[in-house]
């Protein structure tokens, strides 16, 4: 449960980054999910989301951080978050409207306004999951190979 | 010490000065993108989507309902092309010795 | 003269910003400069189209239930921000691909000098 000293980083660093990482992870998902109410949204929370994984990199190193976000999964993760956009699209063209047209996305029914507040709600939160992982995806690759600690 | 980028910098720079000068005075409430119709009799989109955002979206925040939905199209093409920057840097630095 | 000043010292900030990109990639040798000149220069664009969608006396584009709609006056232009929105985030792409291919430059030649390089690709 505590770290021990024989790895690169000390103490006090990696016990900070712990902290600080799962305090900004929750801060993120704040900003995805008010992005109606105040200033945010998807690609702010996105950036932050990325930025904690991040962080946990740099106080830990590549192989302990693994099991938070595996660097396989970067990419197939960004690709669901672009199909979760486009599919919100298809759903409503195929559902009978136009592309992007949130009136027909196959949800409970309700008034148009409604409609349009879930259907920006979900394409915010696939438009998060994008950037988030490709941020993270572009920052493995380019520290690929460096010996971690 | 080569002197003609300076020259060309320091031209650069004074040229867009004097171009700003021309520009509608910072703040102004009546520059032609704040109005409410343009010259030619259409709806000017800014405040269009003042007016109208409340109203077809149910949501406080302006900004988020013309990116999502108003302007929903580009916000799609942008995020595919932010997975393509994310594919072009895997295959770049793919094999490296 | 003041008023001249007065209306329009926030565009001239931000072409002096663009002036110290375009400095950084005309006139700096190393590679890694030239990148960073480029991403000053693109800062000052963002900067230039919000200072455009400001208006006197107005509050963010977030509704107050304490003013009417029918008054759009009294917020600033949407427009612009969500313009901006993308184009930050392109612009992040875009670093990553260019420090993507810095990486594959050094690995083959060894050095980031602009007239370095141009030698040893001959």
């Amino acid at each position: 449960m505590i770290p021990d000293e024989s790895a690169g980083s000390s103490l006090i660093v990696r016990v900070t980054c712990r902290i600080v990482a799962r305090l900004i992870q929750i801060f993120a998902l704040y900003v995805i999910f008010h992005g109606h109410y105040s200033p945010g949204g998807g690609f702010q929370g996105g950036a932050l989301l990325a930025t904690a994984i991040i962080l946990l990199r740099l106080g830990e190193g590549l192989r302990r951080s693994r099991r938070e976000f595996n660097p396989e999964w970067a990419m197939p993760l960004g690709a669901v978050g672009v199909l979760i956009y486009a599919g919100v699209g298809m759903a409503d063209l195929l559902a009978g409207g136009n592309f992007l047209q949130y009136e027909y996305t196959p949800l409970p029914e309700m008034n148009a306004a409604q409609m349009h507040y879930w259907g920006i709600l979900i394409v915010e939160i696939g438009v998060g999951l994008a950037v988030m992982s490709v941020l993270v995806a572009i920052f493995d690759r380019l520290l690929e190979g460096q010996n971690d600690d | 010490m080569k002197i003609v980028p300076y020259v060309f910098l320091a031209l650069f720079f004074a040229l867009m000065t004097y171009a700003a000068t021309f520009l509608p005075r910072r703040g102004d409430r009546r520059a032609p993108i704040h109005r409410e119709f343009s010259a030619a009799g259409t709806p000017v989109a800014g405040t269009y989507y003042i007016r109208h955002a409340h109203a077809d979206a149910g949501t406080e925040n302006i900004v988020t309902v013309v990116l999502a939905d108003y302007r929903g199209f580009d916000t799609l093409g942008e995020t595919i092309v932010v997975f393509t920057a994310g594919i072009a840097c895997l295959v770049i630095l793919r094999n490296r010795p | 003269m003041i008023e001249l000043i007065d209306d329009y010292y926030a565009y001239w900030f931000c072409f002096l910003l663009l002036t110290i990109g375009l400095y950084g990639v005309i006139v700096k040798r190393n590679l890694v400069k030239k990148v960073i000149g480029l991403s000053i220069f693109q800062s000052a664009i963002i900067l230039f189209f919000i200072i455009a969608a400001y208006k006197d006396d107005s509050t963010v584009p977030i509704l107050d239930p304490r003013i009417e709609v029918t008054n759009a006056d009294a917020y600033i232009n949407p427009l612009p921000h969500t313009l901006m929105l993308t184009a930050i985030v392109v612009g992040v792409a875009t670093l990553g691909v260019a420090f993507a291919l810095l990486i594959r430059i050094y690995g083959k030649y060894a050095t980031l000098d602009e007239d370095t390089l141009m030698e040893r690709m001959k």
